[in-house]
């Protein structure tokens, strides 16, 4: 079962003259519930602008499905919420830290090793590994279905990178939460990831699988040649 | 007390400081003196004009040329707002919602107070001698805030884009936001006039009380007509600066609460100056 299926989806970029480029070739892309896709590439090669395509903030070309429905069928912020991008830099709008969160409770604190005092310290204080933690769980705290994240480890010490890959795995397995990684880290992909896909002048493809597809898990002798093949007719179709 | 007619001569004389400001400008490479001759014509000609467009208007009250005066007017005031933005709205957004806020606040303020003004006396309402000034005071306050809230409106969309998608991001919509920013540019645009009222008679004796005093009208009277005034662009200002401000904050998002920042230009450096300056280099080029 497809959570996020993306159907040739490209990023269409409006300059001020009018004319309208593309950054990435179209992409096709299937995530089903609870997977993780990781993305990696050089930089500027439009990882960020696919993300930012998928989450519907720039103008893209091409459809988005969530759980086969069509991405205008829901409003932009009802669309947005479920499909949560995280920005590789965090941007903060109060000096009040507190004052990102909805609702009484903060969840995930204690989990992402942070605790309640770092509410109350001005902002200009946190450093810049606190700030990133902290746009996870602000994420994190509106229970999204898909998660986008863009580098979600860049700034942070490896004990604390373990602490978000567990969240994120917890809220895998836990709540079924599809999520779209990218990190620039090759162990990390391999920790964390389901697929991995690689952008590739202009291009995605797939570099690496972890896990066959559900189909083919179950003919387990003899299936290997038949994933590999499987694998590849995938890269053509990407 | 009688009204002292200026002669030429009195008008040289006060001609002769901006010279010599001009000068003194020059010989301080402020390269300004240029500025100050060109405004310094630029205030002569035009106010001569208008002085000598008001003359005929006068003698010839009909609501058409009256309307035909205001047009001019709000044409002129919404190229003005458009100018003094640094960042302009693509398309016939940069010019109509400057020209389209000035046009709801002042005329529908101005023409409620020319209502009530004339209703006691038996002459039009749309006398160009009340008319024409209390509408030109109007526009000119309103372009002012107007000008400032939507410049501060676009400069801060642009600058905080990053802190606007990461609340898009959370699944908030254009309009929450924008929240922060929407009430600074509208506070902004309307500071100046507020604290122009509460300055009035203090700080400073506004130029429409000091033009009627010296034109020997009796100083209650003359502030009776500067309270009336007072209230009327506090109001236009503040209604214009709201709407456009409001509208110009919806026009940065699309039908699915996208940031556009594709829908603003940035002001190419153009001035009058630069403009002579490449049409002499073009006639040189040509010799």
């Amino acid at each position: 079962m497809s959570t996020l299926r993306i159907k040739s989806l490209q990023n269409t970029v409006i300059q001020a003259g009018g004319e309208a480029y593309n950054g990435l070739a179209p992409v096709n892309l299937e995530l089903t519930t609870g997977e993780c896709v990781c993305l990696s590439g050089a930089s500027g090669c439009g990882k960020t602008l696919l993300l930012r395509a998928i989450a519907d903030l720039d103008l893209s070309q091409g459809q988005v499905f969530l759980h086969e429905r069509a991405r205008e069928d829901y409003s932009g912020p009802d669309w947005r919420k479920r499909v949560a991008y995280l920005a590789a830099e965090s941007a903060w709008w109060d000096e009040r830290i507190r004052a990102h969160f909805p609702g009484r409770r903060i969840r995930y604190m204690e989990e992402l090793g942070m605790d309640l005092t770092l509410l109350s310290r001005p902002f200009k204080s946190l450093s810049q590994g606190e700030r990133q933690r902290l746009a996870l769980l602000r994420t994190l705290n509106r229970q999204p279905e898909v998660l986008l994240l863009d580098e979600p480890t860049a700034s942070l010490d490896p004990d604390s990178t373990q602490r978000v890959e567990n969240i994120i795995q917890r809220f895998r397995s836990e709540r079924g939460v599809t999520v779209l990684w990218v990190s620039h880290d090759p162990k990390q992909i391999k920790r964390v990831s389901d697929r991995h896909y690689q952008i590739k002048d202009g291009e995605i493809k797939l570099a690496s699988s972890t896990k066959p597809k559900a189909k083919t898990k179950k003919k387990s002798v003899s299936t290997k040649r038949r994933a590999r093949k499987f694998t590849v007719e995938k890269e053509v179709s990407v | 007390m009688n009204l002292i007619n200026l002669t030429p001569v009195d008008l040289i004389i006060a001609a002769l400081l901006i010279l010599a400001l001009a000068y003194l400008s020059q010989r301080m490479s402020l390269g300004m003196s240029n500025t100050i001759i060109v405004a310094a014509i630029r205030t002569t000609v035009q106010l001569l004009l208008i002085g000598w467009v008001l003359k005929i208007l006068f003698s010839h009250v009909h609501l058409a040329w009256v309307a035909l005066m205001a047009l001019v007017m709000l044409l002129a005031a919404g190229r003005e707002v458009m100018v003094r933005q640094q960042r302009r709205f693509s398309g016939w957004w940069g010019f109509g919602l400057g020209a389209g806020s000035m046009f709801i606040s002042s005329f529908v303020i101005t023409v409620l107070a020319l209502m009530v003004i004339t209703s006691s006396e038996p002459i039009p309402w749309y006398e160009p001698q009340y008319a024409v000034p209390l509408l030109g005071m109007l526009l000119g306050n309103t372009m002012n805030g107007v000008a400032l809230g939507l410049d501060r409106l676009k400069e801060g969309a642009w600058q905080q884009r990053d802190m606007i998608e990461a609340r898009l991001s959370l699944g908030e919509n254009g309009a929450q936001a924008m929240g922060p920013i929407r009430r600074d540019s509208m506070r902004v645009g309307m500071i100046p006039i507020i604290n122009a009222m509460a300055a009035a008679g203090i700080v400073s004796l506004p130029g429409m009380m000091t033009g009627q005093i010296l034109a020997g009208s009796p100083p209650l009277e003359a502030v009776k007509y500067q309270i009336l005034i007072m209230f009327l662009i506090g109001a236009g200002t503040g209604f214009g600066t709201i709407c456009a401000v409001h509208f110009g904050a919806h026009r940065l998002f699309d039908g699915r609460d996208r940031l556009r920042l594709d829908r603003l230009y940035a002001r190419q450096p153009k001035s009058l100056f630069s403009y002579i300056a490449k049409l002499t280099q073009r006639r040189t080029a040509n010799n």
